[in-house]
C-alpha cells in the first residue's frame, strides 16, 4: 500500500507479531518454532482528522494490533511510522517521550483505572510520568480542561470523586479524558463502548468523533461490531487470522463488500428490522488455530468460492476499485455471489 | 403445553439503603409456544425478572406481591422443595449469561448433561446416557462427541451443550437471558439458530432478555420493554421495533443502528436510568424525556393498550388512539 501526501499521520508497513510457544521435545529436535501467529503482515494508514476501524472476530489480532502501533507489544518484524518517522525501533526514552502524542483507551472502564486514585490523579497521571504541569494550578487547569473534553462538567465536582461513585459511562469519559490530557495526535480505542448501553454509548463515540473532526486527531477504532463501525468510521479494514482481508471506506465496504469473509460477516449481523428475519449461520466451521494457520489464502477451508490456487497461494491485499483492497484471488466472483439473492 | 402467565409481580432487594425495587409491578403472558423478549439496559430488572420467576433470586431479594401462573397453577405459593421438585427446571428452564463457562471441566460434556437427567428423574444411566446423546444431536452437535471434554469444545458448542442441558427434563418454558452475549456474529447466529429449531421441534415457549434488540428482533414474536423496574411498552414485535410510541423505545431503536442503513451519527438518550433505591416520581422516565410535563413528573403512567390491538404502552402523552410525537434523539 503506497501512501502519499502529507495528511497521514501513522502508517504500519507489514507488521507482524508472533508470540512463541513453548516447544515439544520433537519440535526442539527438528528445531521448530512455532508460535502464535497474532498479527502477520498487516498494512495500513491512519489520516489526520479521520476514524479508521479496525474490525474482526475474537482473536483476530486487532487488539494486539493497536497495541504494536504504540509499542506496548515490540513487534517481531515491519515497521510503525508516526508522522513521517520511523518509530519501530525508537529507544524507550524516545518512545516514552513520543508516547505523549499517542494514546490509548481500553475496553473495560472499570479494570483500566486504579480504584483507590480520585479523578483528579488518574486524569493527571499521564502528566506526572511525562514530567509536565508540575504546578498544582497547572495540572489542575489542564486536567479540567480534558475533563471538560469528555463533558465531565463542571469539572470541580468530578475531580475529587472516586471510580467507584461513576457510572460505566462516566468512567469511559475519565479514561479518554486521561488519554487527552496530554493533547495527543493519535489515539488507539480498543472497543470503547462495548461495555456501555446503548442508550448512553452515542454520548461517548460523539466526544470522540468531535475530537476527530475538530482537533485533527488520528484514530484507531478496534471493534467487534460491523454495524457501529459503518455508522461510526470513515474507513474500516476487516481482519481475519492475524491479516487483513478487505479495506474501503465504510460506505463502500458495506454496499459492496468484495472478500468472502466480509460478505459473511455482512450476512451474520442481524437486522433490527423484524420483517428481515433471517438467522445466518456464516461460514462452515470455525476460526482455525493461530499457531497453525492454513496454506495459502487463511479462509480457504472455510470460504465458499475456494479453488486450488487459494489452497495454494496466499492472495496479496490489491486494490481492486480505488481505495478499495481486497485480498481474494476471486474478487469477480465474489461480486457476482453479491448480486445473487441470499439463500 | 401451558400459558405463563405473571401478573403485579414486584420482586425488591433488601438492602441497607432501603428497598431497590428491581421488579416493580409487572404483568405479562406468555402463551405456548411463543417467543417473548425483554428488553432493556443493566439495571433495569429484566435479568431480576428471569431469577424471580425460577426462585432462584440471592437471599436478600424478596417476592412483596403479585402472581406467577403456569397453565393456571400458581407457583409463588409452592413451597421451595416443591419448586425444585416439579418446576425447576422440569417446566422452567433458564440459560444463562455465559453459561458455558460454568460446565465443570474435569468431566465429558455429555456426562454432564446425563447427571442433570439423573438428578432429577428415575431413569436408568443407560437411558439418561441415550437422552443426553439426543439432546446433543438437537443442538447440532455430534453424538459421537459425547465423551468429550470442555476444552475440545468452540465456545458456540459449549453454549450449545449447556442449552441442551436446560432441556434435560423437558421443560415447557426456557428463560434465556443475555444467551449470545460475548459470542462472535457467527456463533451467535449458530446458536440463536439451534434455540429457534429446538422450539419448533418440542413446541418450547421462551422468554429471551437481551440489551441486543436485534437478537430479539430476529428471534421474538413480542417484546416487553424494561425501564426502572417497569414494563413501559409492550406488544408484537413488529409493532415494537416499526411503530415504537414509548419515548424510551423510540430511544433505544434509534440508538441501534441498523447495518443496511445510511451512515448516521450513532445517537444517545441523554441522562442515565435512575437509582432504583428511590426512583423518580411519576413516570419513572421523566427526568430523561423531551416530552415531559408535569402529568408526567407527577402521576405514574399506566401499561394500558393504545392503538393497535395488543401494543400497550405506559405514556401519557401517547393519545389513546396510539399518537404520539416523534421523538427525535441526537
Amino acid at each position: 500500500m503506497t501512501t502519499t501526501g502529507t495528511d497521514i499521520l501513522l502508517e504500519a508497513r507489514d507488521l507482524v507479531k508472533h508470540f512463541p510457544l513453548r516447544r515439544s521435545l520433537g519440535q526442539l529436535v527438528r528445531k521448530e518454532r512455532p508460535a502464535v501467529r497474532a498479527v502477520d503482515g498487516v498494512s495500513f494508514f491512519v489520516r489526520r482528522g479521520e476514524i479508521l476501524g479496525l474490525v474482526g472476530e475474537s482473536g483476530c489480532g486487532k487488539t494486539t494490533t493497536g497495541r504494536l502501533l504504540l509499542r506496548l507489544e515490540e513487534p517481531t518484524s515491519g515497521q510503525i511510522l508516526f508522522d513521517g518517522q520511523d518509530i519501530t525501533l525508537l529507544p524507550p526514552a524516545a518512545m516514552t517521550q513520543l508516547r505523549r502524542r499517542m494514546q490509548i483507551v481500553f475496553q473495560d472502564p472499570y479494570a483500566s483505572m486504579n480504584p483507590n486514585l480520585d479523578v483528579f490523579s488518574i486524569v493527571a497521571e499521564p502528566l506526572r510520568i511525562q514530567g509536565l504541569a508540575k504546578s498544582r494550578e497547572e495540572r489542575e487547569a489542564r486536567v479540567a480542561r480534558a475533563l471538560a473534553d469528555v463533558e465531565l462538567v463542571p469539572a470541580e465536582e468530578f475531580m475529587h470523586r472516586y471510580p467507584k461513585e461513576l457510572s460505566g459511562g462516566q468512567r469511559q469519559r475519565v479514561a479518554i479524558a486521561r488519554a487527552l490530557v496530554l493533547d495527543p495526535d493519535f489515539v488507539v480505542a480498543d472497543e470503547p463502548v462495548s461495555m456501555l448501553d446503548v442508550s448512553i454509548r452515542g454520548g461517548i463515540l460523539k466526544i470522540l468523533m468531535r475530537l476527530v473532526r475538530e482537533r485533527g486527531l488520528g484514530l484507531l477504532f478496534i471493534t467487534h461490531d460491523l454495524a457501529l463501525a459503518r455508522h461510526f468510521c470513515d474507513r474500516v479494514a476487516v481482519m481475519y487470522l492475524g491479516q487483513i482481508v478487505e479495506h474501503a471506506s465504510s460506505d463502500r465496504l458495506v454496499r459492496t463488500p468484495l472478500h468472502p469473509y466480509t460478505q459473511a460477516l455482512m450476512q451474520a449481523v442481524l437486522s433490527t428490522d423484524p420483517r428481515r428475519k433471517r438467522i445466518y449461520t456464516g461460514l462452515k466451521g470455525e476460526i482455525p488455530n493461530p499457531a497453525n494457520p492454513p496454506s495459502g489464502c487463511r479462509l480457504h477451508p472455510r470460504c465458499p468460492l475456494a479453488t486450488d490456487r487459494c489452497r495454494a497461494e496466499a492472495p496479496p491485499l490489491a486494490e481492486h476499485r480505488p481505495g478499495h483492497w481486497a485480498a481474494c484471488h476471486h474478487v469477480d466472483r465474489a461480486l457476482a455471489e453479491l448480486a445473487r439473492p441470499p439463500a | 403445553m401451558a400459558e405463563l402467565a405473571v401478573s403485579n409481580l414486584k420482586m425488591y432487594y433488601r438492602t441497607r439503603q432501603g428497598h431497590v425495587r428491581a421488579v416493580d409491578d409487572v404483568s405479562f403472558v406468555l402463551a405456548s409456544g411463543r417467543a417473548l423478549g425483554i428488553v432493556g439496559e443493566s439495571g433495569c430488572g429484566k435479568s431480576s425478572l428471569g431469577l424471580t420467576l425460577l426462585r432462584l433470586l440471592p437471599p436478600n431479594g424478596e417476592v412483596v406481591g403479585g402472581s406467577i401462573r403456569l397453565g393456571g397453577q400458581e407457583l409463588l405459593t409452592l413451597d421451595d422443595e416443591t419448586f425444585r421438585k416439579s418446576v425447576r427446571w422440569t417446566q422452567i428452564a433458564m440459560v444463562f449469561q455465559g453459561a458455558m463457562n460454568a460446565l465443570n471441566p474435569v468431566l465429558t460434556v455429555g456426562s454432564q448433561i446425563a447427571e442433570a437427567i439423573l438428578a432429577h428423574e428415575p431413569v436408568s444411566r443407560e437411558e439418561a446416557v441415550q437422552r443426553a446423546k439426543a439432546l446433543l444431536e438437537m443442538v447440532g452437535i455430534n453424538p459421537a462427541r459425547y465423551d468429550h471434554y470442555p476444552h475440545e469444545f468452540s465456545g458456540g458448542m459449549k453454549q450449545r451443550a449447556v442449552i441442551a442441558m436446560a432441556l434435560a427434563c423437558n421443560p415447557q418454558v426456557i428463560i434465556a437471558d443475555e444467551p449470545t452475549t460475548a459470542l462472535d456474529v457467527m456463533v451467535q447466529a449458530q446458536v440463536l439458530q439451534a434455540i429457534a429449531e429446538l422450539r419448533e421441534q418440542l413446541g418450547l415457549s421462551m422468554i429471551l432478555v437481551s440489551h441486543d434488540l436485534s437478537v430479539v428482533a430476529q428471534t421474538c414474536d413480542e417484546v416487553a420493554v424494561m425501564y426502572a423496574g417497569k414494563i413501559v411498552e409492550y406488544g408484537p414485535v413488529e409493532e415494537i421495533f416499526l411503530r415504537p410510541k414509548h419515548p424510551y423505545t423510540q430511544g433505544l431503536v434509534q440508538a441501534f443502528p441498523d447495518i443496511h442503513a445510511e451512515r448516521a451519527p450513532i445517537v444517545s438518550i441523554p441522562g442515565t436510568p435512575p437509582n432504583l433505591l428511590d426512583p423518580p416520581s411519576g413516570c419513572r422516565f421523566h427526568p430523561r424525556c423531551p416530552l415531559a410535563d408535569q402529568q408526567c413528573r407527577q402521576v405514574e403512567p399506566e401499561l394500558v393498550e393504545k392503538g393497535r390491538v395488543g401494543h400497550r404502552v405506559a405514556c401519557h402523552q401517547v393519545s389513546p388512539h396510539g399518537e404520539v410525537a416523534e421523538v427525535k434523539f441526537a
